[in-house]
């Protein structure tokens, strides 16, 4: 299993915005625990996409418009996610849409910001869902001098991998 | 702007980055201990005080910054008295003088007051009016 959490880049515009998706599916298997049948209250199986899930994806989308933004040179690690914050829950079949937007960026690091929206393809519909703001930091520039392995740990094949079948090339290479 | 104006606002951008509610943000509340800021938040709120008044805030102007590299400024996790000048020197807003009994780098977080942002905010902007 692989921690992918968006599934196709649709938008890049560098330095500035990128919108990616992830298409829910039954096949995940934590769905099947979130949340299992519950005998006891009479409840039947309720599979719907977790949160936390949901803003891992919302950090790969920004993270990786970060990223792109110095050639994949700087390690980007989510630091800080100052809001988090959705008002309905995603199920299986249905597509989330991340748009991420670069608020600020410089050489420590980075703030974005960003909104989900839910595609359903049973009715056509689009909705916005929610909103999630993050803050990314570049370790290797981190005030207390310590060093981090020279490889770049944080973007590897998989990442890469998305970006090429994304159609969008990886600069530096 | 008066004081208080600038408290008022100081407060805003402290219950946004850090998460907690205007009455824990008193003036004599410090930063790590009381309001539970880490590094993270420190350029966080950094980047907010810009957006609400303003101005631009160099590295190292607000928050000290880098010190822990420098060894003419850090020897064995305490501050120099050349490190303890030049903060002095970067940092007017901030009161060194509790601090200078024990400066162990790693308290330096506890000078960082409500007041002090305040001090902060009042320097810069009445710098910017009189230039």
């Amino acid at each position: 299993m692989r921690w992918m959490w968006i599934d196709r880049i649709v938008e890049l515009v560098p330095r500035e915005r990128m919108v990616a998706i992830k298409n829910i599916s039954l096949a995940e298997e934590h769905l099947h625990d979130h949340f299992s049948p519950d005998a006891e209250r009479g409840l039947p199986a309720l599979p719907v996409m977790p949160f936390s899930l949901i803003i891992e994806g919302m950090a790969q989308t920004a993270g990786v418009l970060v990223g792109h933004a110095n050639a994949f040179r700087e390690k980007v690690i989510l630091a800080k996610v100052s809001k988090a914050q959705i008002d309905f829950d995603p199920v299986p079949g249905q597509t989330l849409r991340y748009t991420a937007t670069i608020d600020r960026l410089d050489e420590t690091g980075a703030a974005t910001l960003g909104t989900i929206e839910v595609i359903d393809h049973a009715s056509g519909s689009v909705s916005e869902i929610g909103t999630i703001d993050l803050m990314f930091s570049h370790i290797d520039r981190n005030r207390s001098g310590l060093p981090f392995p020279k490889h770049n740990f944080v973007f590897g094949e998989a990442f890469k991998t998305l970006i090429r079948t994304s159609g969008f090339e990886i600069p530096g290479e | 702007m008066t004081r208080d104006e600038i408290f008022e606002k100081v407060q805003e951008v402290l219950v946004d980055a850090l998460g907690v509610d205007d009455d824990e943000v008193t003036p004599d509340a410090k930063l790590t201990s009381d309001l539970g800021a880490e590094s993270i938040d420190f350029l966080d709120i950094s980047f907010k005080l810009e957006q609400e008044f303003g101005f631009k805030i160099a590295q190292g102007e607000l928050f000290p910054d880098g010190a822990a590299q420098n060894p003419e400024f850090v020897q064995d996790g305490k501050i120099t008295d050349k490190g303890l000048a030049e903060m002095k020197a970067k940092m007017p807003h901030a009161d060194f003088s509790d601090f200078e009994k024990d400066p162990q780098l790693a308290k330096v977080g506890q000078v960082f007051t409500v007041d002090v942002l305040v001090n902060f905010v009042e320097r810069k902007l009445n710098q910017t009016a009189n230039a």
